[in-house]
């Protein structure tokens, strides 16, 4: 008799998408070994790594955060990146939804080993800091003349 | 690295790329309602904010420059396109909203009538 009314998110989709969610919830975990040091899945920011001859690439997608909380630290491979979002709901206003994130985070990734700490460079823009990171200078193969 | 992780917000309709839910908060005082909605990687020029009737669309393109040759190894964000839709009622003045973005946080007022006065109902008991 109700069908669909518009008070919550009635839709179909949106039933089946929690209903995955609480599914993965119980069954999570890879089959498989997780990094000793990943975090759950959809942890706040999300991240994404890329890697090519030269480079490694880390873009955190973090909307709103402080600068000056910031830190971004490598020690020879393990990359370790902090920053905290706060949120200030508005003075007497009333709350439907709150969806977003609010606190501090802490992500340590390992890269590949052959990382260069000192050539480090990470930018924050639109809501994304990105970190690139240098990888050391192949060590060519060195042809030995037989002679 | 190795871990594979899938976002929890992916969503992907039939004939469409995958789009991202954007969380929001919402509130509501005496002048409107604030919406905010996290937008990482979107800026000014692929923002895109449509009311039509009574539908609020939100969406936006993520953009990242990925060198050439780049290969995946952990992807948190599968998707590059966030949308989210809302419909508003009456009292809400779909034609002043104001929207501002700034570091990926999309924050959008929509302000209400200002003759809409909340008349308040007696419920009687027993």
């Amino acid at each position: 008799m109700f069908g669909y009314l518009s008070g919550s998110d009635h839709d179909l989709y949106s039933q089946l998408e929690r209903m995955r969610r609480e599914m993965d919830a119980i069954f999570s975990g890879q089959p498989g070994r997780a990094g000793i040091r990943s975090v759950a899945s959809g942890s706040w920011p999300a991240i994404n790594v890329g890697a090519s001859q030269d480079r490694v690439d880390v873009w955190v997608f973090a909307a709103g955060l402080d600068p000056t909380s910031l830190d971004v630290t490598l020690q020879q491979n393990l990359l370790t990146i902090s920053g905290e979002r706060r949120i200030t709901p508005p003075e007497g206003a009333e709350l439907y939804r709150r969806e977003r994130f609010d606190g501090g985070f802490r992500r340590v990734l390992t890269l590949p080993e052959d990382v260069d700490p000192d050539r480090v460079e990470a930018a924050y823009r639109d809501g994304v800091l990105h970190v690139i990171v240098h990888r050391r200078e192949e060590v060519k193969p060195r042809r030995i003349q037989i002679g | 690295m190795s871990e594979q992780n899938v976002t929890e917000n992916t969503q992907a309709s039939a004939g469409e790329e995958a789009t991202l839910i954007p969380a929001v908060d919402i509130f509501e005082d005496a002048q409107g309602i604030t919406l905010k909605a996290d937008l990482p990687g979107v800026s000014r020029d692929r923002l895109s904010i449509q009311v039509d009737k009574d539908t609020l669309s939100i969406e936006g393109d993520v953009q990242i420059d990925i060198p050439d040759g780049t290969e995946p190894l952990y992807a948190d964000l599968r998707a590059t396109h966030f949308r989210r839709s809302f419909t508003l009622s009456q009292e809400l003045e779909a034609d002043r909203i104001s929207a501002q973005l700034n570091d990926g946080e999309l924050t959008l007022h929509v302000p209400k009538r200002a003759e809409v006065q909340p008349r308040k109902i007696e419920v009687k008991v027993g």
